[in-house]
C-alpha cells in the first residue's frame, strides 16, 4: 500500500517477547505481518484466532501500546514511534479501543460519568460544561442508552451490556476514525451480544468509522465483518473476505476452526474427531501448523509457506496453493473485498 | 412455594423406557440478603434417564449453576435449599447426612467444574491429586495399583499415561479440563454434572473436550447435566434441553424439537438471537430488556415484561409448568387454556 494513505498501517511488523538475560525463550507473538486499515474507505476487519495466536498483541501494536521488535507502525503515513506530541495526541484520539471486560476498565470508585468527562477535558472536546454534557448525552443516546439512567451511577449498578455500550459511547464521543474492539462481546450474554455488535456495525455504516474486530469467535466475525484475517501462532494463516474465508476455507487450520464451531443446529452435529491429536510438540522450522495439519507434506516441516492467492479476495499461507500467485507486497488489505462504503469510491481491490 | 410447578413430574418422553436415574422434584434455592430473600431457583422439576444428556441453559443469573450445585449438595450459605427432593436411584440426596453425601459424590453424582485449571493444586503432580481423590472415596490399593488406575483413567480421556507425573502448569487448558473429567468420572458415576466445562477453551479444544466427555459418558452410560449458555454447544451435545429464566424452568424438551419449534417465547428469542454461519443478517437483534431482579418477583409470569406475546392475564397469573404436548413441557399461558396450540 502506498504511503500517504489515511489510516493505520503495519509494515512487516514482528513482535517478540522474552529473550532477556534470564529468559532465553523468545516468543514470537506477531510474526512479520503487513496490513493496512484504511480510514478513507472504512470497513470492518476481523482479526481472529485462538488464544496465543497473537491477536491481542496485534491490536496493541495498532494502538501504539507496545512497540514492534522490527517493522513499522504508521498512522496517516507517519511512524507512530516518531510522532510529535500533538501528532500523538491526535493519533490517540482518532484510534479508540473497546476492551474485552466491561467491568475491568471502570474504576469502581468513580461514577460512570468519569470515563466521559476525562476525555472531554483531556482532548478539549467542549468549551463549557453544558456543551460537554450535551456531547456525552448524544453519545449515550446513539448506542441506545438513556442518559438519565446511566449518568450518575456506579459501574456495578449497570449490567454488563450497559457497561459495554457505555464504552462504545465513550469511544464514539471522541469522533474516532478507527475503532479497535478487542473481544468486545466475549464477556456478555448471547442475548446482549447481538445488540452490542449491531451498535458497532452502525458506527461503521452510519458514521464511517473503520472497525478492527478482534475475536476468537468466527460466527460473530462472519456476522459483523467484511474481511477477516485468521492468525495462527503469530502468523497469518488465511486472509480475505468473510464470505470466502468462512464459507469456503482454504487453509487446513481455518477448515479445522470452522468445522469446530458448535453450530446451533442439532441436525448437523460434529463428526467424529481424532481426539488423540492434541498439539504438544512445537516444531520451530517450517509451517507452524505442520504438527496438527491433516494435509501435511514433506516441505511443510522445513520451509515456511508464502501467502498464496488461490482466489480473488483471499490469501492462504499453505503449500497446497503453491501453484497460485504469491501476495508480493504482503499487505493483507490487498486480499480484502471492498466494503460497501469503499465500493462507492470506486476503488475495489 | 410454587406447588404448581413441583406437581409436574416433568420430562418423560413416553417412548423412552430407559430407567430414571435422577428425579428432581420442586427444588427451591433461596439466598438471604439484606434486602430480602432471593429466590434463585424456584421449583425446578425434571427427570433424567440413564445415558441421557440434559443441557440447562439461560442467561447469566438465571439460576442454572445454582440448581446444578443444589443437586450436588454444594449450595453454600447464604444460599439454602428450601424445598424439594433430589432422588438419585430413589434416594433423596437432600436427606443424606454429610458422611453419606461425601460417599455419594464422585460415585453417584460427580461434578466437572468450570475452569478446571483453577481446581487443580499447582504444587502437586496430577497423579497425587487423583490418588487423593480415589483414596478419599474409599478406594484401597498399593501405590502401584493406584498409579495404574490413574493411568487408565487418563487414557480414558485421551491423555497419555505420562501426564500423571506432570504438574498442572505443564498442561494446556484442554489437558487440565480432561484431567478434571478423568477425576470426576474415576468412580463411574451415574450422573455427571458439567458446569460450563469448556467456557475458557478455544473452539478446537472445546470440541475435543466435549467429544471426550461424550464418549466417556456413553461408555459409562452415565447421565449428563450440561450447564451452559452456548446454544451451539447445547445443540451439538444434548438430547434434552431445559431452559431457565429468572430461577424457573420455563421449557424442557428434546433438543431437535426445541430448536425446530421452540414453544416458550423466551426460548424462541434465545434461539433467534444467535448469530449463525449460514446467512449474514441485516440486523443483529438481541432480546430487549433485562431479566428481573429475583427479589420480590411480581405476580404473573416472570417473563412478561420482555415477552412479545404478552397477554392480559400474564401480568397477574403465573403459568403452570406442564406438558403442552407429548414430551414437551412449558410454562406459558399460550399453551395453557387449550392444552396444546394445534
Amino acid at each position: 500500500m502506498t504511503t500517504g494513505n489515511a489510516g493505520l498501517e503495519l509494515r512487516r511488523v514482528t513482535k517478540e517477547f522474552g529473550g532477556g538475560y534470564f529468559n532465553k525463550d523468545v516468543t514470537v507473538a506477531v510474526d512479520d505481518i503487513s496490513l493496512s486499515i484504511s480510514s478513507d474507505q472504512p470497513g470492518i476487519t476481523a482479526i481472529a484466532g485462538e488464544s496465543g495466536s497473537g491477536k491481542t498483541t496485534l491490536a496493541r501494536l495498532l494502538m501504539g501500546i507496545v512497540a514492534p521488535t522490527s517493522g513499522e507502525v504508521l498512522y496517516n503515513g507517519k511512524n507512530v514511534s516518531k510522532m510529535s506530541r500533538s501528532e500523538r495526541s491526535e493519533y490517540r484520539r482518532e484510534i479508540q479501543p473497546i476492551f474485552q471486560d466491561p467491568f475491568e476498565v471502570y474504576n469502581p470508585f468513580y461514577k460512570i460519568d468519569h470515563i466521559f468527562t476525562t476525555p472531554v477535558s483531556k482532548f478539549k472536546l467542549a468549551s463549557s460544561k453544558a456543551e460537554g454534557r450535551k456531547l456525552i448525552e448524544g453519545a449515550l443516546e446513539s448506542v441506545g442508552l438513556r442518559p438519565d439512567e446511566t449518568l450518575g451511577r456506579f459501574p456495578h449498578q449497570l449490567s454488563g451490556g450497559q457497561r459495554q455500550r457505555a464504552m462504545v459511547a465513550r469511544a464514539l464521543m471522541l469522533k474516532p476514525r478507527i475503532i479497535l474492539a478487542d473481544e468486545p462481546v466475549s464477556m456478555v450474554d448471547a442475548s446482549i451480544r447481538a445488540t452490542i455488535l449491531d451498535s458497532i456495525r452502525q458506527l461503521n455504516r452510519e458514521l464511517g468509522i473503520a472497525v478492527v474486530y478482534i475475536t476468537h469467535d468466527l460466527t460473530t466475525a462472519y456476522q459483523v465483518a467484511e474481511n477477516i484475517i485468521i492468525l495462527y501462532r503469530g502468523s497469518v494463516a488465511e486472509s480475505g473476505s468473510v464470505e470466502q474465508v468462512i464459507k469456503d476455507p482454504k487453509h487446513p487450520y481455518t477448515q479445522l476452526l470452522v468445522e469446530s464451531i458448535p453450530q446451533p443446529d442439532p441436525k448437523r452435529r460434529w463428526d467424529e474427531y481424532n481426539i488423540g491429536s492434541v498439539a504438544e510438540a512445537r516444531q520451530t522450522q517450517g509451517c507452524k501448523f505442520a504438527d496438527r495439519c491433516p494435509a501435511v507434506m514433506d516441505e511443510c516441516w522445513s520451509e515456511v509457506p508464502e501467502l498464496y492467492i488461490p482466489g480473488e479476495t483471499r490469501a492462504a499461507s499453505c503449500f497446497l496453493y503453491r501453484e497460485t500467485p504469491v501476495l508480493t507486497d504482503r499487505d493483507l488489505a490487498a486480499t480484502f473485498a471492498s466494503s460497501p462504503q469503499a465500493a462507492g469510491n470506486g476503488q475495489g481491490p | 412455594m410454587t406447588l404448581t410447578q413441583s406437581d409436574a413430574t416433568a420430562t418423560r418422553p413416553s417412548a423412552d423406557d430407559r430407567e430414571v436415574v435422577l428425579d428432581v422434584r420442586g427444588v427451591c434455592v433461596e439466598y438471604g440478603t439484606d434486602e430480602g430473600q432471593v429466590q434463585a431457583v424456584d421449583g425446578a422439576s425434571f427427570t433424567l434417564r440413564r445415558g441421557e444428556r440434559l443441557a440447562l441453559v439461560g442467561e447469566s443469573g438465571c439460576g442454572k449453576t445454582t440448581l446444578a450445585m443444589a443437586l450436588m449438595r454444594l449450595t453454600r450459605p447464604p444460599g439454602q435449599v428450601t424445598d424439594g427432593q433430589v432422588l438419585l436411584d430413589g434416594t433423596d440426596l437432600l436427606q443424606l447426612d454429610a458422611q453419606e453425601m461425601r460417599a455419594t459424590r464422585l460415585a453417584g453424582i460427580a461434578l466437572v467444574q468450570q475452569g478446571a485449571m483453577n481446581s487443580l493444586n499447582p504444587v502437586l503432580r496430577v497423579q497425587d491429586q487423583m490418588i487423593d481423590a480415589l483414596q478419599d472415596h474409599g478406594i484401597q490399593g498399593s501405590k502401584e495399583e493406584l498409579r495404574e488406575r490413574v493411568g487408565d483413567l487418563l487414557e480414558r480421556v485421551g491423555l497419555r499415561r505420562e501426564v500423571a507425573r506432570m504438574y498442572p502448569h505443564e498442561l494446556s487448558g484442554g489437558m487440565k479440563q480432561r484431567v478434571g473429567i478423568a477425576t470426576a468420572t474415576s468412580l463411574d458415576p451415574r450422573v455427571i454434572v458439567a458446569d460450563e466445562p469448556t467456557s475458557a477453551l478455544d473452539v478446537v479444544v472445546q470440541r475435543q473436550v466435549m467429544v471426550t466427555l461424550g464418549r466417556l459418558q456413553q461408555g459409562l452410560e452415565a447421565a449428563v447435566i450440561l450447564v451452559g449458555h452456548d446454544m451451539g454447544l447445547v445443540a451439538q451435545f444434548a438430547d434434552t434441553v431445559g431452559v431457565m429464566y429468572a430461577g424457573k424452568l420455563v421449557e424442557v424438551g428434546p433438543v431437535e424439537q426445541i430448536f425446530e419449534e421452540p414453544l416458550h417465547p423466551y426460548t424462541r428469542l434465545l434461539i433467534e438471537s444467535l448469530p449463525n454461519l449460514r446467512e449474514k443478517r441485516e440486523r443483529l437483534e438481541g432480546i430487549p430488556g433485562l431479566p428481573p431482579p429475583l427479589i420480590n418477583l411480581p405476580p404473573g409470569c416472570v417473563f412478561y415484561p420482555r415477552c412479545p406475546a404478552v397477554m392480559d392475564h400474564c401480568t397477574r397469573i403465573a403459568p403452570v409448568f406442564e406438558e403442552a404436548r407429548s414430551g414437551r413441557h412449558v410454562a406459558c399461558h399460550l399453551y395453557q387454556e387449550t392444552g396444546a396450540r394445534s
